[in-house]
């Protein structure tokens, strides 16, 4: 048996979602910016994304920039806040456990002359409220904070971070990488009072390659990439009208029945983690998302058991995938407090609408073969 | 410039006396089968020498790159060739050829003019001093130097005419093939691939080994291997990889022996499959990239312990006496560092000891190996058996 379990680190594609890629590849693959006919077609269907997109988070099409995916919308959302608005100020504030596209992008950002804050997390990986507003300055001119955490789930209040942030200037930019978030959550940037947030399109079944920043009206940002003007100037370069259209239709058909599709996945994962924790020596770090659960071994080294479980056809991540070529203790684990044992031994099992309760039951009876074994074998102190 | 020849230089063939041809013959193979894919090319020996002519159009910088790949070859010179040799045609392709190949002309010179028509109306003396003013009264800053000139100007008249100075450094080495075959115990580290290379250059065919142990270690390991593999072969030919699941051999060996000797035995066994390996692949030699001292197993005790393993054939460690920096200047030269350094685990660290044993004694290590007796065999041929061969080109 297969069991795909690595759903956070990215998704199958609808078949829909191919079938209109393949489409837009093969028969209407003209140029959005050429005049005739065929761009027309193009431009239509560019179009048409916006409103599947804007639907869902109940914002106008026209705050919605076209990207290469997640990380270039958190690198465009960081980097043309910073450039637009340096003038007002040079210090920037993001919590300890952002993915590396924000992260290494604050990093370029504080060699080029900013100031970063970083605000902790609780144990239950939430951002530390009142540490934040202690960091608010009033040369602040952003906050980046992301929705939900790729490595444990949590969920942190943004509405309360946004309430902070503009009770104490309305004019600080609040960005929210919102990748882990979008078709789990149901919600709207504008309800959250966010200004700028990240979305990917190979998280929600959609293509590899695309994504989008939205940019609430009249927030001031400068774009990172020049060329030809598309998009408003905003975002030169070619539409990937395939990729675009197929992230737009794969909004509207996650966001359609949305509540049974994640609870759907919640009892997966729910069914998941209670099972495992049933074993010796296992613990939880698992929190709100409904998609993630993040399992300590204790006593096998992740890669280990990762490399274990792979070898009977189920598939999970050690950390991010990500960030997984680089073998190094999670930060967000350490963030939240977790001691060496478990820092070593964890492994992310993601859910996604496809798998099954049978699937479940397998992981569980593999893990239930594979515990005592791989036990046995370690690394003697 | 378009050159349309190269001069390949080789030293240390010349001193093969009777298995000269044979040597040569073996290095022009690998030129043909290098140059193969980069245009239409004639690699050809003439009186003594080996020349490469372009019958296409090619890329400069891609022959000369595949040619230095090519063990033997000490020097690749480009060569100028034109086929009028009136001595206004050569007097005209001489200076053209200067002023072409150095855009600074203060240096000192010295014209070495040959022939082999001896009815060319200039003797070579002649030669020497004609194409030698002609070239002074073209470029004033040049300057002659007969005794040690910053550049040598070759002029040879044959059929056609060739000119040349410069010389592109080679490898060096011996042509791979000519000095039997080698089974390589690549790792995935640093050393390993450099040892390859370094036996490779003296003319060995390469094998190799690695030893998998999944799921201690992954897929990517193995993967990494088989791409040091790729780029060793970019110099040593095609690399027949054999690759051994080692994990119920390493398990066993974990449940019955000493902890702190688990590395050391570890390897004996490693050596004894390479040795199986090796001797049914008919090669003469195991090649590692082991330096004294650098890490536990590779103290001269441990060494020492380690190397009876292998009973039949002898042990070449290229790097015994190598620096890490100085392994690691070669791993760069040669195009491997990059990968051996991406971080996956291999199997020798999976359960490498806290403390492990500096100074083993051969008898004890015996004795511990005695606890394998019975528990190992049938392990040891299912992983024999259950190779699998990559070939690495």
């Amino acid at each position: 048996m297969e069991a795909y379990f690595d759903n956070a680190a990215t998704t199958a594609v609808y078949p829909q979602v191919k079938d209109l890629v393949v489409k837009l590849m093969e028969e209407d693959y003209g140029n959005p910016s050429s005049l005739h006919m065929k761009g027309v077609d193009a431009e239509n269907y560019i179009k048409k994304a916006k409103n599947q997109i804007a639907k869902v988070l109940k914002c106008q099409e026209k705050e919605i920039v076209f990207t290469s995916g997640g990380t270039e919308s958190n690198n465009m959302a960081i980097i043309g806040s910073a450039l637009a608005h340096r003038r007002k100020g040079k210090h920037i504030i993001t919590s300890t456990i952002e993915h590396a596209s924000v992260l290494a992008t604050m990093e370029f950002l504080e060699k080029e002359g900013y100031e970063i804050s970083y605000v902790n997390v609780d144990e239950e990986g939430k951002v530390n409220l009142n540490e934040l507003k202690s960091l608010l300055r009033e040369d602040t001119i952003l906050v980046s904070i992301m929705y939900v955490n790729n490595e444990i789930g949590s969920i942190q209040p943004i509405k309360e971070i946004s309430d902070i942030i503009k009770s104490y200037n309305e004019s600080i930019i609040f960005h929210v990488d919102a990748i882990q978030a979008f078709g789990k959550l149901s919600f709207s940037p504008k309800k959250l009072g966010v200004d700028l947030m990240s979305v990917s399109g190979h998280k929600i079944h959609g293509p590899k390659g695309s994504g989008f920043l939205f940019i609430k009206e009249k927030t001031l940002i400068r774009p990172i990439i020049y060329g030809g003007g598309q998009q408003q100037a905003m975002r030169s370069g070619t539409e990937n009208v395939p990729a675009i259209a197929g992230l737009g239709l794969a909004t509207e058909l996650i966001y359609d029945k949305h509540d049974e599709r994640v609870s759907y996945i919640t009892y997966l994962r729910d069914s998941f983690v209670s099972k495992v924790l049933e074993f010796d020596n296992v613990f939880s770090n698992t929190k709100a998302a409904p998609h993630i659960a993040s399992i300590s071994f204790v006593g096998i080294r992740s890669e280990v058991m990762l490399h274990a479980l792979e070898d009977r056809g189920i598939y999970v991540s050690s950390g991010s995938a990500c960030s997984s070529n680089k073998p190094h203790i999670s930060g967000v684990l350490t963030s939240i407090g977790l001691d060496k044992d478990r820092l070593e031994s964890t492994l992310r099992f993601s859910f996604c609408e496809s798998n099954t309760m049978e699937q479940v039951e397998y992981a569980i009876s593999v893990i239930g073969e594979l515990l005592p074994m791989l036990r046995r074998y370690t690394r003697k102190k | 410039m378009d050159y349309k020849m190269f001069l390949i230089k080789y030293a240390e063939i010349g001193t093969k006396g009777k298995n000269r041809y044979y040597f040569e013959e073996t290095m022009c193979k690998r030129m043909r089968a290098k140059l193969k894919s980069l245009g239409d090319f004639e690699v050809r020996r003439e009186y003594g020498r080996i020349f490469v002519e372009a019958f296409s159009d090619y890329d400069f910088d891609d022959v000369v790159e595949a040619l230095s790949t090519i063990f033997g070859i000490v020097g690749i010179c480009p060569v100028k060739v034109v086929s009028d040799t009136s001595y206004e045609s050569i007097s005209k392709a001489v200076v053209e050829y200067i002023d072409e190949t150095y855009k600074d002309k203060d240096f000192t010179f010295k014209v070495n003019a040959r022939r082999n028509d001896k009815s060319y109306p200039k003797s070579s003396m002649e030669l020497n001093c004609d194409l030698g003013a002609d070239l002074l009264s073209a470029f004033p800053e040049m300057k002659v130097d007969v005794h040690n000139p910053d550049v040598l100007i070759n002029a040879e008249i044959r059929n056609v005419f060739y000119v040349y100075s410069k010389t592109i450094p080679g490898p060096g080495g011996l042509p791979v093939g000519t000095n039997g075959k080698g089974m390589a115990l690549l790792s995935g580290g640093i050393d390993s691939p450099v040892a390859a290379y370094m036996i490779a250059k003296r003319g060995v065919e390469i094998e190799a080994v690695y030893f998998h142990a999944p799921p201690y270690t992954s897929e990517r390991a193995k993967q990494k291997v088989i791409d040091l593999g790729k780029l060793v072969s970019k110099y040593a030919g095609q690399i027949k990889l054999h690759i051994v699941n080692f994990t119920d051999v390493q398990l066993a060996i974990y449940d019955n022996c000493p902890h702190d000797e688990l590395t050391i035995i570890m390897k004996r066994v490693m050596y004894k499959m390479a040795q199986e390996i090796a001797l049914k692949e008919e090669c003469q030699c195991i090649i590692t990239g082991e330096s004294i001292g650098q890490v536990s197993s590779q103290t001269s005790q441990s060494l020492m312990v380690i190397d009876q393993a292998a009973d039949k054939l002898p042990v070449f460690r290229p790097c015994i006496g190598m620096d890490k920096q100085e392994i690691i200047d070669i791993s760069e030269k040669i195009n491997t560092y990059e990968t051996s350094i991406l971080p996956y685990e291999d199997c020798c660290t999976t359960f490498v000891a806290k403390h492990p044993v500096t100074r083993p004694k051969l008898e004890v290590i015996e004795k511990s190996e005695e606890n394998l007796k019975g528990k190992i065999e049938e392990l040891y041929k299912i992983a024999m058996e259950t190779i699998e061969v990559v070939y690495c080109r």
